[in-house]
């Protein structure tokens, strides 16, 4: 069996889904981190596949970008997060809905 | 010599502010001088202009341009003309007249002199730049200063009169970018590159309806800041709201980036546009001058009262210059000059008065001259400059308008000329309230005449004030070939033919014919 | 001489800016003396500038002193010709003297410097504005006087009534002044230009009489408001707040001519309008007429005279709306005189009577005021026209050439005459309750004859209100109409009207002299004896009429009421309602309407994160259908 950029494609899409719906149903924020995580690493691996698909090394390039802009943001976010599980002692998003209008 | 000095009149008050800021706060005492040293050499440095100005050039000096994104045609680009060099003397003037009057400020006068430096930079660099994009960045900075400025130094409604301000003005700009960016893409499709360059851009060929669109999105925002009737209100709020240098440099020169706006782009760019709708605007501005004429005189508050005169004054500088005539818009050049000092003064030395009394209120003064004859007669002085009295500044420029007008808005004309009545009825009434009569209540009684500090901020106005009324060929002189080349261009550009140019006008000892 | 011509009005002018700084310092009476010097050198240099019309080898010269507003043609040029030269030594002449007797009026005043910085500031103006070359630095002067006139008016600002008075003289004048504004405004759009030389000198080549029509209109408005004809005149009775020296010198004999002067001055504009002509005759008569049948009732010694003022402008306005321009000339010459010479006077009195102003409290002071007296005696017989007085030459000049003309304008002498005797029975009415009869004094005042540097000016102008006239007599020989002469280079290209021929002159002035006799015959009689001022000229029972006299027709009832008070109230509700309510309102309106729409999409932002991020989902889904369903190249 020939293992072609489609199987990557399909493995991305579904590692895709998967983020998007842990991101839409779970309340923990750390676990919603983890589905960002996933998705954006799901766009990391069809970057590449696609890349590699049409020989271009763009692809790959972007994948850097996309790792630095992840890592930059799970500082940033996570510092967030333990300053509030501080204050509140949850990590629910649920209990975030004060900026409501 | 050889130096920039459009540049350093832009960045020494700006880097100034940056010194104030910076000083240690143990050394709070030196915060005004350091302030007031910075902008007295903004000063000098305006001197050298209006000396250095070569007079019978009507083009742009003092050039300077580097290209700050080629791509886009965005330049450093400053220049100075006839009509933008007394603007920016004015500005130079009056920011070290308002350090002067702010030495009682008691609330973090270290960031109050530092907006008022950032502010005059900004001022400066609107009346100098050549690049839209770079005149548009210092349009909208300097609303930052001036709402802090308004904000927390001002009255009891000073936050409310803040962000009417800073959102009323604010809008105005929003169609001003719009209508630059489209100038800048019509550049784009007729010279191949995008160009912010206003001399660049005075060679597009833009058809008549872009011109009414155009002329509509600049003119708003400048009507705005004039204020032109109906788009006024903003105005008395913030000036009876903003402490006295506020007031003072609002009225001096903040208003006039509006007149200067309309002659110096709506005008050169679109003179179709312009030819057409020119009635319209001096209709309104002469709305404007009845309008503001009236309201002013039942103003129970002494600074509204004074604000409300803004509005008719600077109804007489629209009306000039939509006359379209050497006369009326050389008159509306001056004028602006005239009414910064006239007006300023007037600002300060109400300022003085509510420094003493703490209240605007007319009716809580009366018989002040006995107490006070050196404010009262400081205040008739300009009181009278203000009404346009021959022999001192406000009359050279209302009678240029009046008379360059009548030639192309002969009804709208004789209508402004009752503005120049009503002035007298508003001033003269409150003077007659303030000052005569006996000061029957205490407080008025107990009240100090100005002493040296005061008259000394007040004394280089009233000299500029007579100077600029019994021999203003200087000035006239040097705005002339600029605003001839104004109407130079909106006849060549257009069927348009000026009714009355100075070349036109018979002296003593020629032979007329008629 | 005439090069440096522009000393005649540097020299008040630099007396004022001392006196500014230093008069008050200086005190009494040396600030009094440097104004009097000042305007009194000014007088001898025009004098002696004026040296070659004396002689008649004289041509106007313009003098070019530097560039004004050179883009209107209205330069700081001067005009030195026998018309400006008559107004200059009329000007520093009267203005010396009323300028020695404020030395002695004002002795005591606490602001004594301040009044003659204000007094020399006047002269100046009034000298910019008859030496003007072009009618911008007419204008200049035309409205400096009334500064000045506002500031002498104004002068005791502790009074209300007088500050409120000079307000009002400003503002009416203002009215006038828009006039005058338009008038320059046509000037220009037609001439382009303002200086005389162009505008002046045949006018026609520029204009139709249409044109001529509305400018001289316009320009008889400015002139109307200065000079306190109808319908600008109610200003003038009420500038009598200020002191009594500068009504003299201010409200009777200087500024408020420089209406006559002005129309003189552009009698080239006005000649080109018949109907322009006519209106400033008709103005002139009736405003003569309607301001002495006010005088003939007022109790106050200086209102009498004032309304007196207003009814002899409105004789000069008859004269050169008559095409009489040198006659006006003439009269307002005479009258800058006896009218001085009247209202300081009056001031000598007021001085004695310790400022009561009241004629019904005054009276018999002829005994203990003989100097004043003498030479009221003098200024009475001059304006009522008793030959050989300068008033009967002047008044009855211009008499006699309005019967001339004929037509209308003889209607205009009928009015002129019955003024004559109106003017006879109200200033008899005048000397009879201030000099003669009973003393009705208030206990505790001790009437004294004035010092010698009050009596002194009026001895010089009671004998220039008895010779002056004598230097324009119709008669050949000795008696010369020399001021006709000086005068005719100013007035070549215009139109003269002419005296009828024949003994009709001569019949005119018995005719005018008889009225005046029989008024003063008549007022000496009527006010004889007990309680005489409050007694009306005729017809006792009827007192409605009598009542509106009485308050001047109610003029300013009915100004304040139909005019000032509605203006007050459009005003009012300008700002008020207009401009808060509609203007700001439709502002406010804007800002709520934004912060409502806000106010509805609010709900959106419920700050679950799973809500802003399914929306997010739903958006990119949306795109990608978009994208697929056009297929993606």
């Amino acid at each position: 069996m020939d293992v072609t950029a489609g199987w990557y494609l399909a493995l991305g899409a579904v590692l895709f889904v998967i983020g998007a719906s842990g991101m839409l149903l779970r309340r923990n924020a750390l676990v919603m981190f983890m589905s960002i995580e996933l998705m954006l690493n799901a766009v990391n691996l069809t970057f590449v596949a696609i890349g590699r698909h049409t020989g271009d090394l763009n692809g790959q390039v972007a994948v850097f970008f996309v790792m630095v802009v992840a890592a930059a943001e799970v500082v940033v976010g996570l510092a967030i997060m333990i300053a509030v599980f501080r204050r509140r002692s949850s990590a629910s998003v649920d209990d975030l809905a004060v900026l409501n209008g | 010599m050889d130096f920039n000095v459009l540049s350093l009149l832009i960045w020494v008050p700006v880097a100034g502010a940056a010194v104030v800021v910076g000083l240690p706060r143990r050394r709070a005492e030196l915060v005004i001088p350091v302030a007031f040293a910075l902008s007295v050499l903004t000063l000098g440095l305006a001197g050298y202009l209006v000396f250095e100005f070569e007079g019978a050039d009507g083009g742009f000096q003092f050039v300077e341009k580097t290209a700050i994104w080629s791509d886009l045609g965005i330049d450093y680009h400053l220049g100075v003309d006839g009509i933008s060099l007394f603007l920016v003397a004015l500005t130079a003037f009056l920011f070290p007249i308002g350090i002067l009057a702010s030495v009682n400020i008691e609330l973090r006068p270290k960031e109050f002199m530092a907006a008022l430096l950032l502010l005059e930079g900004a001022l400066i660099g609107v009346f100098l730049a050549l690049d839209l994009v770079l005149f548009f960045v210092f349009f909208e900075v300097l609303l930052v200063p001036m709402y802090f400025l308004i904000g927390m130094w001002g009255g009891e409604r000073r936050l409310d009169a803040a962000l009417k301000f800073f959102l009323y003005t604010a809008l105005g700009s929003a169609f001003l970018l719009v209508g630059i960016v489209f100038l800048s893409a019509q550049a784009n499709q007729q010279l191949g590159s995008p160009t912010f360059n206003y001399l660049e851009l005075l060679d597009l060929d833009i058809s008549r309806t872009a011109q009414y669109w155009l002329f509509g999105a600049f003119g708003i925002a400048f009507a705005i800041k004039v204020p032109l009737f109906p788009f006024h209100t903003w105005l008395p709020d913030a000036h009876t709201e903003a402490p006295t240098a506020g007031s003072v440099i609002l009225a001096g020169v903040l208003l006039k980036m509006g007149t200067y706006g309309f002659l110096r782009f709506n005008l050169s760019l679109f003179p179709e546009a312009t030819v057409q709708l020119a009635t319209f605007l001096a209709a309104l501005a002469v709305v404007g001058i009845i309008y503001g004429a009236a309201v002013a005189i039942v103003q129970p508050d002494l600074k509204r009262l004074v604000a409300y005169s803004s509005v008719s004054h600077l109804g007489f500088v629209v009306l000039g210059i939509f006359a379209l005539t050497s006369q009326g818009v050389s008159g509306g050049v001056i004028q602006m000059v005239n009414h910064g000092l006239t007006t300023g003064a007037l600002f300060l030395l109400v300022g003085m008065i509510y420094e003493r009394r703490h209240t605007r209120e007319i009716s809580a003064y009366g018989g002040i001259q006995k107490v006070m004859p050196w404010f009262a007669g400081f205040f008739l002085f300009t009181a009278f400059a203000s009404a346009g009295l021959p022999g001192l500044n406000g009359f050279v420029g209302e009678f240029l308008i009046l008379l360059g007008s009548y030639s192309r808005h002969p009804a709208l004309t004789i209508i402004a000329a009752f503005g120049v009545l009503l002035a007298a009825v508003y001033l003269l009434w409150a003077y007659e309230r303030v000052f005569t009569g006996e000061p029957d209540k205490e407080e008025n009684k107990a009240l100090t005449d100005i002493g040296m500090r005061e008259i000394g901020i007040l004394v280089p106005m009233v000299a500029l004030i007579i100077m600029l009324g019994i021999y203003p060929k200087p000035v006239l002189d040097r705005i002339e070939p600029a605003v001839e080349r104004v109407i130079d261009r909106i006849e060549q550009q257009t069927d348009f033919q000026s009714p009355l140019r100075i070349d036109d006008i018979a002296l003593d000892d020629e032979e007329v014919t008629p | 001489m005439t090069d440096y011509l522009w000393i005649v009005i540097a020299l008040p002018l630099a007396g004022a800016v001392f006196l500014h700084f230093f008069g008050q310092r200086l005190g009494e009476p040396w600030a009094g003396i440097v104004a009097t010097s000042t305007i009194g050198a000014g007088f001898i240099y025009a004098l002696v500038a004026a040296g070659d019309f004396f002689t008649g080898t004289g041509h106007g010269e313009t003098i070019h002193l530097f560039d004004w507003i050179a883009p209107l043609g209205a330069n700081a040029e001067l005009l030195w010709d026998p018309l400006s030269a008559v107004m200059t030594l009329t000007v520093t002449g009267v203005g010396t003297l009323i300028h020695l007797y404020s030395i002695g009026y004002m002795h005591g005043d606490p602001r004594y410097g301040r009044f003659f910085t204000n007094l020399n500031f006047f002269a100046a103006s009034m000298l910019i504005l008859v030496l003007a070359d072009n009618f911008g630095l007419l204008f200049v002067g035309w409205e400096l006087v009334g500064l000045s006139s506002y500031l002498l008016i104004s002068f005791w600002f502790t009074k209300p009534s007088a500050a409120a008075a000079g307000k009002k003289a400003f503002i009416v004048n203002r009215i006038g002044d828009v006039g005058f504004l338009i008038g320059l405004m046509l000037i220009l759009a037609n001439f382009s230009t303002l200086t005389y030389g162009t505008v002046l000198e045949e006018p026609a080549r520029f204009i139709t009489a249409g044109t001529a029509t509305a400018i001289t209109l316009m320009l008889l408005l400015g002139a109307a408001g200065k000079s306190a004809q109808i319908p600008l005149y109610f200003w003038l009775p009420d500038a009598m707040e200020g002191p009594t020296p500068v009504s003299a010198l201010i409200h009777a004999a200087t500024m408020v001519t420089a209406g006559v002067y002005m129309v003189a001055r552009a009698a080239s504009l006005f000649e080109l309008s018949a109907f322009s002509m006519g209106t400033v005759a008709t103005i002139g008569a009736f405003t003569a007429l309607f301001a002495a049948t006010i005088a003939l009732k007022q109790r106050d010694i200086k209102r009498v005279l004032a309304f007196s003022t207003i009814s002899q402008l409105g004789y000069m306005f008859l004269a050169v709306g008559t095409g009489a321009y040198i006659a006006g000339i003439f009269h307002l010459f005479t009258h800058a005189f006896f009218k001085a010479l009247l209202f300081l006077g009056s001031g000598s009195v007021i001085h004695a009577m310790n400022d009561e102003q009241d004629m019904a409290k005054m009276g018999g002071l002829r005994t203990v005021m003989p100097v004043t007296h003498a030479t009221m005696f003098v200024g009475w017989l001059a304006i009522i026209g008793i030959p050989p007085l300068a008033g009967f030459w002047s008044k009855d000049e211009i008499l006699a050439l309005v019967f001339g003309e004929g037509g209308w304008y003889g209607f205009l002498w009928v009015i002129g005459l019955v003024t004559a005797l109106l003017t006879a029975v109200y200033m008899t009415r005048w000397m009879q309750l201030t000099f003669w009869g009973e003393a009705r004094w208030d206990d505790g005042v001790h009437p004294h004859e004035s010092p010698a540097v009050m009596t002194v000016p009026l001895l010089a102008l009671a004998a220039g209100s008895a010779l002056f006239g004598l230097i324009n007599t119709p008669f050949k020989g000795f008696f010369q109409p020399a001021f006709e002469h000086f005068l005719e280079p100013s007035f070549e290209a215009i139109e003269m009207a002419h005296l009828p021929s024949g003994a009709t002159p001569y019949v005119l002035a018995v005719i005018s002299v008889a009225a005046a006799a029989l008024g003063a015959w008549y007022a000496t009689r009527r006010y004889r004896g007990e309680n005489a001022f409050e007694r009306a000229p005729v017809a006792e029972g009827r007192t409605g009429l009598w009542r509106w006299v009485d308050n001047g027709y109610y003029v300013d009832d009915i100004i304040g009421n139909l005019l000032v008070l509605p203006g007050k109230l459009v005003a009012a509700w300008t700002a008020f309602v207009f401009d808060s309510d509609v203007i700001d309102g439709s502002v406010r309106a804007v800002g709520g309407g934004v912060r409502r729409i806000g106010g509805w999409l609010r709900p959106l932002q419920t700050g679950f994160v799973r809500n802003y991020a399914a929306v997010t989902f739903a958006g990119v889904v949306g795109l990608l259908v978009w994208f697929v369903s056009r297929g993606v190249s």
